[in-house]
């Protein structure tokens, strides 16, 4: 089957989408069209699939099938355009870099290969940085950031790869309140340059007031398009079906009205 | 204690060993695969064996070959196993590595009768030996063919690494971000599977397949605790790796006459050494270490009694 073709001017297109692990489907059968300049919310129950759809846009994963075209092209081809944003357990805090480094390192694709990071680089890094208020953190060692600073060098790092489409995985899982603030506003000024992104999000609660466009997912597409048409309680019980959603509601508000800035795991390297 | 030129030769050939294989060993100790050196260290053996028996000499280039062929395999299969098999990448490692051992010894016993490769050097080494089998000479100094050899893949490596510092600092740090950016993070493991192999192959003559583990480990594992920077933990575990050298050699001349010995053998004292420097680092590193955490979380309590223990 050939690659249906899609106009430049979409930032992701999804066909016929289908990812399994172990002949097990994960998603099955993905169509998607997101419009430019959207922010986006992911959203679904545990196990919907939500990080493996944006590792399969990715290519981090293999597709049982279908298509992914970003910009009119494939991923391959448009990879400079792409920003992503990892789950911050996803990688070990204990890492011998600063925040500086790892900033930096959202300026490797534009360097290339063989070139060392210079000081361009990392005055880039610095005013990412100083963007997402965690300028003075720059030469600390990672694991003496809070969960709240870490996600913080996530987003500034994302923001060096300057992309146009940002896929980003849970970057408000177990932040604090200012840092959630932080994102939030960073997101709208990504919106406002005219970038879509992608936001893999838990929060039933705060879903309305930050994403003007959602997509419902449980395994496959339930539904997605502007959130004021499409997050509506009826749509919610389909993906997170009849009262199972109760459940899983009930224990996400339980698990996020816990106290502020607390997050689970990651204990850091003790001092 | 007389301390003779080869003395000094075999503390050189010690340390150019250990520094080669301490700055692959970081980027394992950082990865979380340590055990991977061990691995690649003893699954190169049939590799060895083999290109041993094609070439018919010790000091050939198809012996790195043929461990860099092995090496790479190793880590192939190990990731085959895991992904395919559904089970845990040590187990994986753990049946890839021992079968490829147990190969590699049967062909060596087989051919020991005809030829010299002897199991015994193999796993443990003969750096003491080293010296005498000289291949150039600079002026009136003969220098060692394993010096030779290991300075070589020592500068080797560090060029591969000062090259590719900041694709194997992200391939190790954040593989999935690396892998977005075009940076292929399975071909900077394979590259770092590649460098390990081949320094285990250079190294297995003067440490052996068995004790080159601590030398790839040890000193990097004692940087880690010593500092927060990737560069200062290269740099650092290099130090370490030629005061290990040293140290190790002194006291495999100078222990055992404490309980009445002759001498003992240097690259078992090497891998002591490098232990004990790692216990010293342990101890007594600035932020990581027991003593200052210990002093650190006095302080604490002096300063707010309301907080207790950790």
């Amino acid at each position: 089957m050939n690659a249906p073709t899609h106009p430049p001017s979409v930032p992701l297109a999804i066909d016929d989408l289908t990812v399994a692990y172990h002949r097990k489907p994960v998603l099955w059968d993905v169509d998607l069209d997101i419009p430019e300049g959207k922010l986006v919310g992911i959203v679904g129950p545990n196990g919907a699939g939500k990080s493996t759809l944006i590792k399969a846009c990715l290519e981090l994963i293999p597709k049982a099938s279908g298509h992914v075209t970003i910009y009119g092209q494939p991923y391959r081809k448009q990879r400079s355009l792409v920003g992503y944003v990892p789950q911050r357990e996803s990688v070990d805090w204990d890492f011998p870099v600063s925040a500086l480094d790892v900033v930096a390192m959202g300026t490797y694709r534009k360097l290339g290969w063989l070139r060392p990071v210079a000081k361009e680089q990392k005055e880039l890094a610095c005013h990412a940085l100083d963007r997402l208020g965690v300028a003075h953190l720059a030469n600390r060692q990672i694991s003496q950031l809070s969960g709240g600073q870490q996600q913080r060098v996530f987003l500034a790092r994302a923001l060096v790869q300057d992309a146009q489409l940002y896929f980003m995985d849970e970057p408000f899982a177990a932040v604090d309140a200012a840092t959630e603030r932080a994102i939030v506003t960073l997101l709208h000024e990504l919106k406002d340059q005219g970038k879509t992104c992608l936001v893999v999000h838990h929060d039933l609660a705060t879903v309305a007031q930050y994403f003007d466009w959602v997509v419902l997912l449980n395994m496959r597409v339930v539904k997605a398009g502007p959130t004021e048409e499409i997050f509506t309680k009826e749509n919610l019980k389909d993906t997170y079906g009849g009262r199972l959603a109760l459940l899983e509601e009930a224990g996400q508000r339980l698990r996020y009205a816990g106290i502020p800035g607390s997050y689970p795991g990651n204990p850091g390297r003790s001092q | 204690m007389v301390w003779l030129p080869l003395d000094t030769w075999i503390v050189v050939i010690g340390a150019l060993c250990a520094m080669a294989c301490a700055l692959p060993g970081c980027f394992l100790v950082l990865r979380k695969m340590s055990m991977m050196g061990d691995a690649i260290s003893h699954a190169v053996l049939p590799g060895l064996a083999i290109a041993f028996l094609v070439t018919g000499s010790r000091a050939s280039f198809g012996m790195f070959i043929g461990a860099a062929i092995v090496g790479v395999i190793t880590a192939v299969f190990t990731q085959w196993i895991s992904s395919f098999g559904k089970v845990d990448r040590g187990a994986s490692m753990g049946i890839v590595f021992t079968t490829l051992f147990a190969l590699g010894l049967l062909l060596i016993v087989q051919a020991a009768d005809h030829v010299d490769l002897d199991p015994g050097c193999v796993l443990y080494g003969a750096i003491e030996l080293t010296p005498l089998d000289t291949t150039m000479t600079i002026g009136r100094l003969a220098i060692p063919r394993a010096a030779v050899v290991l300075a070589t893949v020592l500068l080797i490596n560090m060029a591969i690494i000062i090259s590719f510092f900041k694709e194997l600092q992200i391939s190790a740090f954040d593989p999935a971000l690396a892998t977005t950016m075009g940076i292929n993070a399975t071909l900077m493991h394979y590259l770092l599977m590649s460098m390990v192999a081949v320094t285990t192959v250079a190294s297995f003559e003067a440490v052996g397949s068995i004790i080159v583990i601590a030398m790839l480990i040890a000193p990097a594992a004692t940087a880690y605790l010593l500092t927060d920077r990737l560069s200062v933990m290269l740099v650092i575990s290099a130090v370490a790796a030629i005061l290990s050298s040293a140290l190790g050699h002194l006291s495999a001349l100078t222990v055992p006459r404490l309980f009445g010995f002759e001498s003992t053998n240097t690259s078992g004292m090497m891998a002591g050494a490098t232990g004990l420097l790692f216990g010293f680092a342990w101890i007594l590193a600035p932020r990581y270490g027991l003593l200052s955490r210990w002093f650190h979380r006095k302080n604490l309590l002096a300063e707010d009694p309301t907080v207790t223990g950790e």
